[in-house]
């Protein structure tokens, strides 16, 4: 029992830095449904574009090119930020705003199509097979625990919390403060009344998607770097935990994506090392049937009122 | 035209940046290292029929707006059954002339048309979207597969069980689940069938995990095996009881008629049920769920009944599948499998039987006609769902229903 404590710590950690990951992603999540009521269910794959983008950025400026690691990894988010927007705005201008006033399995299916279509699209242009990322940053600060322990706490994963962080104070005060913020809030309260208002709500909605897009690329980048390997596939599992994310905080509020983000990557981190690494994934699952049984409107959530 | 223009320039340039990082430089592994390919000619290609494309919008759109489908051909009831009668009299008849690797093939069509059907109960009736379908599929699947390996129990013994198995997985999970909105409820099951999924590779002991269980044998024939050798010294084969030279093409005929027969009761069954009270109940539900139960039916009821039937169908389906296989293992029930299922129903028209049972086939013999294709396979399917759904939501045959405009 002695190494429990140390342990805990070492996988709050690791946990802390994943959830940070799946914070970024939900919040596109919790943000769409905030405002047009549905499951945009190819995020996930617009994380994993931009972890692709991020790795090519990668390889054109190459490892060995003598510029500040800084100076590369700013320019792999650069570059993958700016693709994947345009990749969320085009996915919601072709697949989703036709289907505006449809019922919301219509919409749902069309975003199951495009999840497929962009994994493969991916495939296609890229090859399905395992990418190997180099790493950027190595090394570790390792913190003495007691006397056989010590707790690793790699600079890549101290990097994605620091990353994140910072984003979040940004997203909130952007949010609070900005002309588009205000706007979005205004959508997300009432669409209608909004347009009525004067605001462009197609406008609002595009730039939500495209918002929601640059987060999960900012994700993207930094997990390829800190995991080290990519394939066209990664984009449905992390899409499917960082829904989880959003519902465990109320889907529709952005510091509830915050918080079921960290709390989701710190459950299946422990998860991962008391029980198992193998029913990390069945803890995810389980958890996000258990909160829509129990509590569907999440921890920070507003319940929703079915209207005739 | 010349209005299109800066509408145009704008398409072709998101189509570069969209393009380019992924078609445009590809990556390949040199080594330890990876460097980029350069194929600029496809993002050029592509960025110009986008702003063709773009140029040509409006025109475009009128000539597509004068394009209209076919729909289904209305027969009156009598002729309705002859067709019926000549198109099953087909089926049986033409495999005993085809080859057999059509025969093969149309057997695995005829798997998705009864998996298609079964998810059409629940999808397309009762408007329930159920992303985990494939999970029991697996049930049905592991259920024969499971019974044959720690028990020695044959096809026909594990075919009931494996449809009864899948129907109370169905009404267990639907239990909890069916009380939440359409989308939870579509996430929620997609979450089911995943945990199925994870559970059977990760329960090594009795699943044989991630390889599965291989071996499973064919289905007998009145207790004769189809099978060169008889596997027990008391055994009898098909071949020699009918004393025929041993022909492989027999067990592949074979598992295709039982394919048939098995989709087709899947067909009459989901077809009386849909003229019965409770199908009904389900359409009814699927058009307003609030005004059914202001009327006094019970929603969960009523859903729990069509989730509790696609189950056990998908439960048939998953045994007959193991037979075919001879072996079951977990990579065989992944989320895809279940998109794929949907996108028959959502291709066919959800609630429309024929629709359902053309899109079948079509997904399946169009992928094998096209071998060259094949990798694009996945991409044209998510093309598909998302153009039907933003075009035609109803379906390439929509179901047609008596009604009253007041």
């Amino acid at each position: 029992m002695t190494d429990f404590f140390p342990l805990f710590i070492q996988q709050l950690f690791n946990g802390l830095s994943l959830g940070a990951i799946y914070a970024l992603i939900a919040i596109g999540y919790t943000m769409v449904y905030g405002i047009i009521g549905m499951i945009n269910f190819a995020h996930g794959e617009i994380y994993m574009v931009g972890a692709y983008v991020g790795l090519v950025a990668l390889t054109a400026i190459g490892t060995q090119s003598g510029l500040p690691i800084w100076l590369i990894i700013a320019a792999m988010l650069a570059l993958s930020v700016t693709v994947t927007g345009v990749y969320g705005y085009t996915v919601e201008r072709i697949a989703y705003r036709p289907l505006r006033s449809s019922p919301r399995l219509v919409a749902l299916i069309s975003a199951i199509g495009m999840s497929i279509f962009l994994q493969n699209w991916v495939g296609l242009g890229q090859g399905t097979r395992d990418m190997a990322v180099p790493s950027l940053i190595s090394g570790a600060y390792t913190l003495q625990m007691g006397e056989s322990f010590e707790i690793t706490i790699a600079w890549s994963r101290l990097m994605i919390i620091g990353v994140v962080l910072v984003l979040m104070i940004a997203l909130t005060l952007f949010i609070q403060h900005s002309r588009m913020g205000r706007a979005s809030r205004a959508c997300s309260q009432d669409l209608q009344m909004a347009e009525l208002l004067g605001i462009n709500t197609d406008r609002v909605i595009s730039f939500t998607f495209v918002l929601g897009a640059v987060l999960a690329a900012v994700g993207g980048v930094l997990i390829a770097i800190t995991v080290g390997k990519l394939n066209p596939f990664i984009g449905f599992i992390a899409g499917i935990k960082a829904f989880t994310a959003a519902v465990l905080g109320g889907i529709g509020s952005i510091p509830g994506a915050m918080l079921g983000g960290v709390l989701l990557g710190v459950a299946e981190t422990l998860a991962a090392g008391y029980i198992s690494s193998e029913y990390k994934d069945i803890v995810a699952f389980g958890l996000l049937v258990l909160i829509l049984l129990f509590r569907p409107t999440g921890l920070l959530g507003k319940p929703e009122v079915e209207k005739v | 035209m010349l209005a299109q223009l800066p509408r145009a320039l704008i398409a072709a340039v998101f189509a570069f940046v969209i393009l380019a990082p992924i078609f445009g430089l590809k990556l390949v592994r040199q080594g330890m290292h990876s460097a980029l390919q350069p194929h600029w000619n496809i993002v050029l290609w592509g960025c110009a029929a986008v702003f063709v494309v773009q140029l040509l919008h409006p025109w475009l759109a009128r000539l597509f707006a004068r394009v209209r489908l076919p729909s289904v051909p209305a027969l009156d009831e009598e002729h309705h059954l002859w067709a019926w009668a000549a198109v099953v009299l087909l089926a049986v008849v033409w495999p005993f002339f085809g080859g057999r690797s059509a025969v093969d093939i149309a057997t695995l069509a005829l798997i998705y048309v009864m998996l298609g059907l079964g998810l059409n109960i629940v999808v397309g009736f009762a408007g329930l979207l159920d992303l985990g379908f494939v999970g029991f599929y697996a049930v049905g699947a592991y259920t024969y597969g499971l019974l044959y390996y720690w028990a020695g129990w044959s096809f026909w013994e594990c075919l009931p069980l494996a449809g009864a198995m899948a129907a109370l997985f169905g009404f267990l999970l639907g239990f909890p689940v069916l009380r939440l909105r359409g989308d939870y409820l579509a996430i929620v099951t997609l979450g089911f069938g995943e945990i199925i999924r994870l559970l059977l590779t990760n329960l090594t002991d009795w699943t044989g995990g991630p390889d599965g269980i291989s071996g499973i044998p064919s289905p007998t024939l009145f207790g004769l095996e189809m099978t060169r050798r008889a596997s027990s010294p008391e055994g009898q084969t098909f071949h020699e009881f009918f004393d025929m030279p041993f022909n492989p093409d027999h067990m592949v005929i074979y598992l295709y008629l039982l394919a048939l027969a098995l989709a087709l009761v899947t067909l009459l069954v989901s077809n009386r049920l849909l003229r019965m009270p409770i199908g009904r109940a389900w359409e009814a539900l699927r058009e307003d769920e609030i005004a059914c139960r202001s009327l006094g039916l019970n929603p969960t009821r009523i859903k729990l009944s069509a989730f509790t039937l696609g189950a056990m169908f998908a439960g048939f389906g998953g045994a007959f599948f193991a037979a075919r296989q001879g072996l079951v293992n977990p990579e065989s029930f992944t989320f895809i499998e279940s998109a794929l299922i949907l996108s028959v129903v959502v291709l066919g028209g959800m609630g429309s039987q024929v629709g359902v049972i053309l899109a079948a086939v079509a997904l399946t013999v169009l992928p094998e006609v096209v071998r060259e294709f094949a990798e694009y396979r996945m991409l044209a399917f998510g093309f598909v769902m998302v153009l039907m759904m933003v075009w035609r939501p109803q379906g390439l045959l929509p179901m047609k229903r008596p009604q009253v405009d007041l």
